[in-house]
């Protein structure tokens, strides 16, 4: 329910709904995006960064709160845990159980490798299952592979590494069969058609989806069959250190059970890091759409091993993080209600840019409604613009908010507003890890033998900025990929003598460089219980 | 200024303010969560709860991230719950009734009290589910519990000893994979690519210097 101060706002939104939804805003031209980008995205704001003094990308820039747990102390020393009393030995030792995690541990699984999962908290308790909106792929006869490639070439401002993203588009059809055959309940038509819709960026409608539930719908089928096979997974169970052979080869991890502290050992042939993202670590205090477990765990574990990571300065915040009620603050308002039509209106009942602009330009530009134009509603935390969901009934006609995005419905009547009536409130939230470690086309990172890594934790698929849709895609595409390199590399790997020197020697590195810190690295959950 | 409330979590007593939910309650009362938190937006079904209203004869049941604390609310979290999952082989079953009643006999035990249905945490019509998996009908079982979060409430409340949220994953995972219309033009893209079809336009576009990509990226033609 809005309060009395909205009505004044609702009702110009209200006045101006059918002009709106007539109305076809221009899209930006590239001058006009790149001078909103510099001026309005927080990736810009040079005071929120910090200059790395340790490490594999020693003097690069990365958000302040991520450089200090990429240059803190380890969990443990060396001397706290006996690398001899081995507790888990197995071929393949994934890490993180989500969608990546499980996508790996299937396909080790096929290739006949001896696996283990161990995840933060429970497998699926991940960001995958928040994921709504939908996966891409180009399989309708009006697009191809190349039109997805330079759609999210050019979204990711030209930065993405060429070879990461043509596998990724040329594997997506495949990724979308492979999820089918596990029994993956896409929306269709009655005749076998996919239903495909725009994302921002897309050039076709090629957004599948599973409603609004499409994340929750791939991962509960993969821990499903996960569970079928009978692959082990530990749960509340976090590696909170990798462990390295003395050829330096990765090699298996130091475990901490979440719930009593307890340290074990995991040694392994290969390594599989699929830890996912990092709302959790809150940049710059934006509230987040991300699950608890979020916190850039994989960055920093790899980080210290001597893993190089590519483009970890940039973020992705989302445009639509719901504004209003408190409770649902940063909690993502799904890019498919843009997609079915809603537009993005100010305070005056005026659509103020083109609903279906990448990411980083509808949040940078909802931020300049808000600020330096003063067009933003005043939700009583902050400020917030409109997102006319009402619009959707008009256009597609009774019952399409119920059908297609019944999760949408659902959160916002928890608080009393009826999404198919009244228009609801949003902000950027951060949403999305762009960068991550830096991997060959293999999956396996390109300065760490024998540590691979898959999902949200790599940086370079997308670039600098990633589209709706891609990222279900790649944990897929490179969730698989990682799973069966992975397995056959372990094939052929003798591990040698288990070591954990990289401790000191990076304690060394941050005495050397002078750095004075008490922080402890990852990080595993954030605090919030009231000081 | 906050308005109060008192809520017990476990029994004991905290004042918390009365817009939190029960899940940042109780953080502000100074829990650090490990268990029975996920994804913390109604998604993970990590946080099931049961909770009263001191002087109410009803138990309610909720998802600790979604619902707000009430005054006099009596809390007590459900972080896990024994649900029975059976395994089996998705290549080798067949979508018919019997395969239901090989893994989950149980549901021909159904009692029609409804508890299941009363207690879901997403509204869903929980008994109707489980009738159109005894049935065998698996479309309408998968479409019937689709938003289910796998939470366990209704399972807990069952008084047959079924594990509905498992239940209702076979069927969709039979649905999706054996009774959905199968897709035409995604087995041919794949062929196409397999065939090689596609190769030379990638490889081509993996040349391009950049200036020829952000021409080509900036004059796309966009489906309307
Ligand atoms: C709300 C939301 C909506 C989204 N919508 C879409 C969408 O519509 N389309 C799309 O393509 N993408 C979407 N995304 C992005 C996409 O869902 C994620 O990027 C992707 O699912 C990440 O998968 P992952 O397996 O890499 O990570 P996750 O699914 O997050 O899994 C990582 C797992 O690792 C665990 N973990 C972390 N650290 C450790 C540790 N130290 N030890 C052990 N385990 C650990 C975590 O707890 C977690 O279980 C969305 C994301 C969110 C948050
Ligand atoms: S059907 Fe059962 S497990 Fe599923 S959401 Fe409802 S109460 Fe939870
Ligand atoms: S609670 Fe159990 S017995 Fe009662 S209606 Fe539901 S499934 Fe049947
Ligand atoms: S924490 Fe995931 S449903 Fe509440």
């Amino acid at each position: 329910m809005y309060d009395e101060k909205f009505k004044e706002s609702l009702k110009a939104v209200e006045a101006a709904r059918d002009e709106n939804i007539a109305y076809e805003p221009a899209r930006m031209t590239a001058d006009e995006k790149d001078q909103l980008l510099a001026a309005y995205h927080p990736d810009y704001k040079k005071s929120e960064f910090s200059t790395l003094r340790i490490g594999p990308n020693k003097g690069e820039q990365v958000p302040h709160e991520l450089a200090e747990m990429l240059e803190a102390h380890s969990r443990i020393a060396a001397s706290d845990i006996s690398l001899d009393d081995v507790k888990y030995d197995v071929d393949v030792l994934i890490i993180g159980g989500g969608g990546a995690g499980a996508s790996a541990a299937i396909e080790a699984d096929n290739a006949g490798a001896n696996v283990l999962v161990v995840t933060k908290l429970r497998m699926g308790d991940a960001n995958t299952m928040m994921a709504e909106g939908g996966i891409q792929a180009a399989d309708k006869p009006n697009d191809s592979p190349a039109i997805h490639f330079v759609d999210a070439f050019g979204g990711g401002h030209y930065a993405a590494k060429r070879e990461l993203l043509a596998k990724l588009v040329c594997d997506a059809p495949e990724a979308i069969q492979w999820l089918s055959g596990l029994g993956v309940e896409f929306d269709k038509t009655p005749d076998g058609t996919m239903i495909t819709t725009h994302g921002g960026g897309t050039s076709r409608k090629r957004m599948h989806a599973a409603k609004d539930y499409s994340g929750a719908e791939i991962m509960r089928t993969l821990r499903d069959e996960v569970l079928n096979r009978g692959i082990p997974v530990v749960d509340f169970t976090s590696a909170i250190e990798l462990i390295l052979d003395e050829n330096g080869k990765a090699a298996g991890a130091v475990l901490m059970n979440m719930e009593t502290h307890e340290l074990m050992v995991a040694r392994a042939k290969t390594v599989i890091l699929a830890t996912g993202g990092a709302g959790r670590m809150h940049y710059q205090g934006f509230p987040t759409s991300n699950h608890y477990g979020a916190t850039a765990d994989g960055l920093v574990l790899g980080y210290r091993v001597g893993a190089k990571l590519l483009y970890a300065d940039t973020l992705q915040y989302h445009p639509t993080g719901a504004a209003f009620p408190q409770q649902i603050f940063g909690a993502l308002v799904t890019e498919k209600v843009r997609s079915l039509g809603a537009k993005l209106v100010n305070r005056d009942g005026k659509v103020f840019m083109h609903p279906l602009e990448t990411r980083d330009v509808a949040a940078a530009s909802i931020i300049r409604e808000c600020s330096d134009r003063k067009e933003g509603v005043d939700t009583g935390d902050g400020k917030a613009v409109w997102l006319d969901t009402p619009m959707i009934e008009k256009i597609g006609g009774e019952g399409t908010i119920e059908k297609r995005i019944p999760a949408m419905m659902r959160m916002f009547a928890s608080y009393g507003i009826d999404i198919r009536r009244e228009p609801i409130l949003v902000y950027p939230t951060l949403h999305y890890q762009n960068g991550g470690l830096d991997i060959n086309v293999d999956g396996m990172s390109t300065t760490v033998e024998n540590l691979f890594v898959a999902g949200e934790a790599v940086g370079g698929i997308h670039g600098r900025n990633r589209l709706m849709g891609n990222s279900l895609l790649d944990i897929i595409v490179f969730g698989r990929n990682a799973g069966q390199n992975a397995a056959a590399t372990a094939s052929k790997t003798t591990v040698g003598k288990l070591t954990l020197e990289h401790i000191n020697r990076f304690d060394k590195e941050r005495e050397d460089a002078g750095i004075k810190t008490d922080a402890v690295s990852p990080k595993l959950l954030p605090d919030y219980r009231r000081k | 200024m906050e308005n109060m409330v008192q809520i017990y979590l476990f029994g004991k007593q905290y004042t918390v303010p009365d817009n939190l939910t029960i899940m940042r309650a109780m953080e502000y009362a100074g829990y650090q969560l490990v268990r029975g938190c996920g994804c913390r937006n109604g998604f993970c079904g990590a946080c099931a709860t049961i909770y009263r209203i001191k002087g109410d004869r009803e138990l309610k049941t909720c998802l600790a991230c979604q619902t707000k604390v009430e005054n006099n609310m009596y809390v007590a979290t459900l972080p896990f719950f024994p649900l029975v999952k059976q395994v089996y082989d998705i290549e080798k079953i067949k979508p018919t009734e019997q395969i239901m009643m090989q893994l989950y006999p149980e549901i021909y035990a159904c009692v029609g009290c409804n508890a299941c249905t009363k207690s879901c945490t997403q509204g869903l019509n929980v008994m109707q589910y489980i009738a159109y998996a005894q049935r065998g009908e698996y479309d309408k079982c998968a479409e019937e519990s689709f938003d289910c979060v796998m939470c366990g409430v209704c399972s807990s409340r069952c008084p047959a000893g079924i594990s509905h949220p498992q239940v209702a994953m076979l069927a969709r995972r039979l649905n999706g994979k054996y009774l959905a219309p199968k897709c035409g033009h995604l087995e041919d893209r794949v062929k196409e690519i397999k065939d090689g079809t596609f190769t030379e336009l990638i490889e081509a576009l993996m040349g391009k210097p950049v200036e020829e990509l952000k021409e080509l990226y900036n004059n796309r033609d966009i489906e309307k």
